[in-house]
């Protein structure tokens, strides 16, 4: 019964098919084509996110992963250290951040990608 | 010799086979049957093709190399059409290269054809190369032909950005087939143009009837019976800046024919 409506009123076919490849290759090649503003993005990003918690600057890297349907984003951002709840201000402070000081030398990079790891709060 | 200067057009696509060269003997035919003066470039060196649309090949004594070269006037070069004599064609060397030709040679070229005609049309070659920055160099409008499948619409859209905002550029949606569109089975006009965001010019649609009368060395914008014919036409008038609708191409259907489709088999 639904491949009989799907065939009456929504035609999913390979007109459909082309759309969507046809939007994901111009994404990627717009991209390709943008280097520039992909390090902008990455500078940006780094930015935002160290108003929150210390990011490794040097180790942050992003990516874009071609799947079938979709192309993704993904962000490694190592994390050096987060502020204990009560210490966070409640307002995002002014950009300006900690230079980042790896907690332990020689610290296994992350492999696991869009996931904070919480690595032990560098001493004051 | 006219004070004001012509407009010089390239009809361009990046991708190869869309039907650039038909288009753009079609809307030169029909840009000429208004009365206007059309002069046709074949700016595809090595691989000439717009004289055998046109029917012409048998006539082509001289190639635009053989005029930015120095070796033959322009009047001796420009080929007039059999069909009408305010159309002419300056065809590419074919037994030469597209490196071989200097842009500034090209540009100034196109500049001296501005001078004589109404509207110069030029032939773009397939890829982004030479042969294509060539091609625009010259023009100050870029007309782009894009056919409805993935790779056509990705190359248009590498040529868009290349083009950069200087041409204008509008989209003629070629070789449309209402009956897949229908069907779902593919792209749609506003398909390609959600990408692209393009002023439309006009769809033409795949018919037979092309292929037949490219056959023939004819035009099918010499006659203005045909749907097809008739669109080239309204392109023409849009072109000249008349307020008309961009010429379509029927795909919509009927909730009761999409019933008989199915009942009728698959769809």
């Amino acid at each position: 019964m639904i491949e009989f409506f799907k065939r009456l009123f929504g035609p999913s076919d390979s007109g459909a098919t082309a759309k969507q490849r046809l939007q994901l290759v111009l994404m990627t090649d717009h991209l390709a084509l943008a280097p520039e503003m992909i390090d902008a993005m990455k500078r940006e990003l780094v930015e935002v996110i160290s108003r929150y918690v210390e990011v490794d600057r040097e180790k942050v890297e992003v990516d874009f992963e071609r799947h079938d349907h979709a192309l993704a984003m993904m962000a490694n951002v190592p994390i050096l250290g987060v502020a204990r709840p009560s210490e966070r201000a409640p307002e995002p402070p002014a950009p300006a951040v900690v230079a980042a000081q790896p907690v332990a030398a020689g610290a296994p990079p992350l492999q696991q990608r869009k996931r904070r790891k919480k690595t032990q709060r560098a001493p004051a | 010799m006219p004070a004001a200067r012509g407009r010089a057009i390239v009809i361009t696509s990046g991708k190869g086979g869309v039907g650039k060269t038909t288009t753009t003997a079609n809307l030169g035919t029909a840009l000429a049957m208004r009365g206007a003066r059309v002069a046709l470039v074949d700016a595809d060196v090595g691989l000439r093709n717009l004289d055998i649309v046109l029917g012409l090949e048998s006539r082509v004594k001289h190639h635009l190399l053989d005029v930015i070269e120095g070796g033959v006037t322009l009047d001796e070069a420009l080929v007039p059409s059999k069909y009408n004599e305010s159309l002419m064609l300056l065809a590419a060397a074919q037994n030469r290269e597209k490196d071989e030709v200097p842009t500034e040679a090209m540009t100034a070229l196109i500049e001296r054809l501005r001078e004589r005609f109404d509207y110069v049309l030029v032939d773009c070659p397939a890829g982004i190369e030479h042969g294509f920055r060539n091609a625009v160099a010259g023009a100050q409008e870029a007309i782009v032909v894009c056919t409805p499948e993935v790779s056509a619409v990705r190359d248009v859209d590498r040529v868009i950005g290349l083009l950069g905002n200087r041409f204008k550029p509008q989209l003629i949606v070629n070789r449309l087939r209402p009956q897949l569109v229908k069907r779902g089975k593919m792209l749609s006009v506003e398909d390609v143009n959600a990408i692209l965001r393009l002023p439309l010019l006009g769809v033409i649609a795949d018919e037979p009837e092309i292929i037949i009368t490219t056959n023939k060395g004819e035009p099918l914008a010499l006659r203005r019976d045909g749907a097809t014919g008739a669109a080239y036409h309204v392109m023409a008038a849009k072109i000249a800046g008349e307020d008309v609708e961009a010429p379509t191409v029927e795909t919509r259907d009927s909730f009761f024919g999409r019933i008989g489709a199915f009942f009728g088999g698959k769809a």
